[in-house]
This record gives C-alpha cells, structure tokens and sequence, in this order.
C-alpha cells in the first residue's frame, strides 16, 4: 500500500505534466497566430493600398503629391488639396484642442473638488464615445448657422483690415468650410487629449509636488515648473495621438468641410480632406485613374497617420521608461 | 486623558495646543500639545501610523492639498495661528520649509533646483543668485560635490546627494523651521552620517523637526525628543531625560525594544 502511494502519484504527476505541457503549447500556437492576425492585417493594407494606387501614381509620378489640381472631368488628379486640407483642419483643431484639454486635466487633477472628479472624468470619456457622424450632423445644422451668423462677421469686422491675418477671414462667411471642420474636430480629439493629459499628470509623484508646494509655491507655479517638465514627453504624446485622430476624421468633417476642390487662402472657404474627398467620391468613381488616385489618397493619408501615431507611442513610451528610473 | 503640557526652556517658535487632526472620519492626531524650541533640533520618534508624519505636516499645512484631511487647535508663530483659514498658506510654506523621506530634486539642473524656489519670493541679481546657491549649497555640504557640475540635472547626483540638494534648496529661501520628514530612511550609512552632521550645524540658524525610524538618530542629533503613540503624545522631553529615564513605562518599552 504504501509503496504503491509512492509510486503512483509520481506517474500521474509525469502524465500530467504531460498534458499541461501540451496544452500550454496549443495555448501559445493560437494566440500567436491571433497576434499574427493584427500584423497581417496591417500588412494587407498597406499593400492592397500600394496595389490599387500603383496605376494613378505611374501615370502622375511623384508630381501627384504636390499637384493641386482634382478634377474628374478632366482626369487629372493631384494630392494637395486634400493635404492641405487634412493638415490646416488638424493643425486649428489642435491649437484650439490642446490649451482647453491642458486645461481640463491640469483642473481635474490638481484642483477639481473630489466628488467632481469621478463625474467629469466620466463625462469626458462618454465624450470620446459619441459616434462622428453625430458631431457632423451637429455641425451642419447647428453649429455652421450660429457660427456664420454670429461669429464670422466679427471675425471679419475684428481682422478684416489687418494685413495677414484679413486673408486668413475673408469670403463670404458661410459657415462651413474649413475652419468650422477644424472647431469640429478640435471637440472631437478633446477628450482623448485631455485623458491622456490627465494619465500623466497622475504619474507625477506626490511628493515631488508637495517638495514644490513646501516651497511655498502656489497651483499654477507648480504645474509649470514641475508638473510640465516631468511630464513633457507623455504631453506631447497625447497631443500626437489626437492629430492622429483629427487627420483621419472623416464623417464629421465631410458634412461641414464644404467639399470644394481648391486651396484658399480664406479659413472661411469650403475646401476638402483626404479622408472627406474618399467619402465623397469612392461611391461614383469610375474604374481607372479616378479609382486609383482614390487609393494613393488614401495611402498617403496611412502613411501620416502611421508616421503620427508611431511617434506618439514612442514618445509616451521613451517618457515612461524615463519617469521609472 | 489630556497630554501632558511640557515645559522647555528657551524660547519656543511653534506653539501647538490641543491640536486634532482627522482624515476624513479617523482621528489622526489627538489633543496634541507641545513647543518646540527655536534653534533647537526636536525629535518625534514612534512606531509607525503613530501620528509623528502626519504632526509634522500640519506646521506647514501640506495637508491642505488634500481633500477630507483636516485640522483643529492651535499652532501658533508669530503670535498667529498657521491653521487659521485666512493665514496665507505659501508664505508659511516659504517660512518653514521642508524635506521629504525621499530625494526629490526637480527635473532641472542642480542650480535651477535651488533657485527655482529663491526666484518665487526675491528678486535677484544674477550675481546675488550665483552667491545664494553657493552659500546654500555650502551650507549643505554639497558645494564641493557640485560646484563644477551645476548646469548638470538633479537627477544625476547620488542619493545622499540629492538629499543635500534637497536641503540645500530648503534652506536657500531662508526659512526659520526646518521639517525633515525621515530624511535618511532612503540613505546609506554614510549618507546618512553626513546629513546628521549637517543637521547639527543648522540648527545655530534655523530651528529643526525631525520625524525619524532610528531611535539611536534621534538621540544622537536631537535636543528634544517627542514620544507618540496613535495619535498621542506620550512624552516629550529633554533627549537625555527620555533616553536615559522615560517618566513612562510605554516609552520605556518602546526604546528598548520591547515593543513597536
């Protein structure tokens, strides 16, 4: 009896171990070759892009990146009014983005009573939650009347005489176009600006700031000095990761950019994005050049947007690696 | 039981009477009342959660940045109350100072980290800021260290180091209290051995509290002693007298041992 207790449980723990081992193997298979999907994917489309747009930017040669004109009756095709237009909308969405979100985070974590702090950390996540084409209805219909009606004409009659900046706001003061796409998204990438402000805020140590409210200084004090520079890098991170996302915003700016096909120098006229000309077109495009320009617009716009995030995640990440030594 | 109201010579620069101190609900500090001395080194020894943190954090008000920790009684200096709701919370941070368990240098340069916090009250020339840093640092014991690597970030110095820095920076806004919070539990024996030192050349100009783990610490470098207990204050008295002859059996257990 007892020398059978000593020999069993040894052959059952051997078959086991047996049985684990082969099950930890299949485990590892099938979740790398999920891994294997996402990479894949990538891969794919970045490829089937290429593909697609290979015929547009043979015929147009590198010329089609800086080419302004798009005109489908005519067949010619070129990239900048679409760049122009991601990049001067993601470019006013961000200067009016980040000063609010910077605001917003430094409130909710250095001087935003307790019981607030939950409610409106919350609101400014359901925020990030509303579905685009919602801000783009609201836009249109809301927001691009009152804007035309009460705000241009005194951007107008403030700016009109000033010699730059008068060009920047003169036209007709219509509503849409591309500043009101760019008020539009700045309110869209706000809560993900101001969340991830908010995150690294947090990783500030406590007593580093207490060392500088020992000091004697007040609030604000402490947050440009302190706060600020520990947490630069992880700041512009964030701020990376909302161009990211206004540069590929594509419902709410098509309903309120104007989709016009030409650069003005006016933050009042109508122009178009890559991502809104790509909405607006795909559906009655003819097979051919049109398509295919389609394509390359829509490459270019992986290729900012990949280059953005990539940066973005090694800024946060180098920023982590440095807060933890 | 209310605390035992001690006597101590000379003059006293803080005056805490029946102080209460509660987070939120629990009662962190009860009817707390001692002085502590100018330009004398005073010690708060006990267990830990035994109040002497949380004792010191009330003379410069730290706990004012945090919602639900409050304070009731009296801690008076200069004649007024530091727990008055209209006393200006950043000009007592400016008049007492201090310094952390950890080394918490800023992420600037060593000469920044020190006049950074000259520059919030007084306005120099650069040439009186080149003297206050030095004379901060020298104070510090740190001049000799640094002084050719003062653009070099804070965070490139050595633990003890940064802990002068941290000392030095304390000091360079001239304070007249000192709070050092554990200022060596974070520190290697000769770290440590330096800022005793350094402790004991301070305190001819500036009036020191300490809170500290080490017993020996304590009696090495204070003038007075503080003993707490959950909130209370045991004892408090001349270092010698509580060391050599507790006037109570649970200070006596606790610095032989027995219990903590």
């Amino acid at each position: 009896m007892q020398h059978a207790a000593q020999t069993d449980p040894v052959d059952l723990h051997a078959a086991r171990v047996g049985t684990f081992k082969l099950q930890d193997t299949l485990f590892h298979q099938v979740t790398l070759a999920f891994a294997f999907l996402v990479l894949a994917a990538l891969a794919g489309i970045m490829i089937s892009l290429t593909i697609e747009a290979w015929p547009a930017l043979k015929h147009f040669g590198p010329a089609f990146f800086w080419s302004n004109v798009w005109s489908v009756p005519e067949g010619k095709f070129g990239a900048l009014i679409a760049i122009y237009g991601t990049v001067v909308t993601s470019i006013i969405a961000l200067l009016i983005a980040v000063p609010l979100s910077f605001g917003i985070a430094l409130f909710l974590t250095e001087t935003c009573p307790v019981w607030l702090r939950r409610p409106l950390g919350m609101a400014i996540e359901l925020l990030a939650g509303v579905p685009s084409i919602i801000y783009g209805i609201w836009g249109l219909f809301i927001f691009a009347p009152l804007f035309s009606q009460y705000v241009q004409p005194y951007l107008q009659k403030a700016f009109g005489d000033v010699p730059v900046l008068g060009s920047l706001f003169a036209g007709p003061p219509i509503g849409i176009g591309i500043l009101t796409a760019g008020i539009v998204l700045a309110l869209m990438v706000i809560p993900f600006v101001a969340s991830v402000m908010r995150d690294v805020f947090e990783t500030v140590p406590p007593v580093l700031k207490e060392s500088a409210y020992g000091l004697g200084c007040t609030t604000w004090e402490v947050v440009t000095n302190i706060v600020l520079p520990y947490t630069r890098v992880g700041v512009i991170g964030g701020i990376m990761l909302g161009l990211g996302r206004a540069l590929g915003e594509t419902m709410a700016v098509t309903f309120v950019i104007g989709n016009a096909n030409r650069i003005a120098g006016s933050l009042f006229a109508p122009g178009n994005s890559i991502a809104s000309t790509l909405a607006n077109e795909f559906g009655e495009a003819d097979p051919g050049l049109h398509i295919s320009s389609l394509f390359a617009l829509g490459l270019v716009l992986f290729v900012i947007t990949f280059v953005v995030l990539a940066l973005s995640r090694w800024l946060i990440h180098s920023g982590t690696v440095k807060q933890g030594r | 039981m209310s605390a035992p109201t001690p006597t101590i010579p000379g003059d006293a620069i803080l005056v805490v009477r029946d102080l209460n101190f509660y987070y939120g609900d629990f009662r962190g500090l009860t009817n707390v009342s001692l002085n502590i001395a100018k330009s004398k080194v005073t010690a708060f020894i006990g267990p830990s959660g035994c109040g002497k943190s949380t004792l010191l954090r009330t003379f410069n008000r730290m706990y004012d940045l945090y919602p639900g920790q409050r304070a009731e009684g009296q801690i008076n200096f200069h004649g007024k109350n530091l727990l008055d709701k209209k006393q200006d919370v950043n000009l007592v941070r400016a008049k007492i100072g201090m310094v952390f368990q950890k080394p918490t240098p800023f992420p600037m340069t060593i000469f920044e980290n020190i006049a950074f916090g000259v520059r919030l009250y007084e306005r120099l020339s650069s040439s009186e800021m080149d003297d206050r840093i030095e004379w901060a640092l020298k104070k510090a014991a740190l001049w000799g260290e640094v002084k050719d690597k003062l653009q070099q970030s804070g965070l490139s110095l050595s633990g003890g180091q940064q802990q002068r820095l941290c000392i030095a920076r304390a000091i360079a806004v001239k304070p007249e209290i000192v709070l050092l919070d554990e200022p060596t539990s974070a520190l290697d024996p000769i770290s440590t051995a330096k800022i005793e030192e350094l402790i004991n050349e301070l305190k001819s100009e500036y009036t020191i509290a300490i809170v500290t783990h080490n017993m020996q610490q304590a009696a090495r470098i204070s003038d007075f002693t503080a003993f707490m207990y959950l909130g209370e204050l045991i004892e408090f008295g001349k270092t010698d007298t509580l060391f050599i002859k507790p006037a109570k059996q649970q200070t006596e257990d606790y610095i032989t041992g027995r219990f903590g």
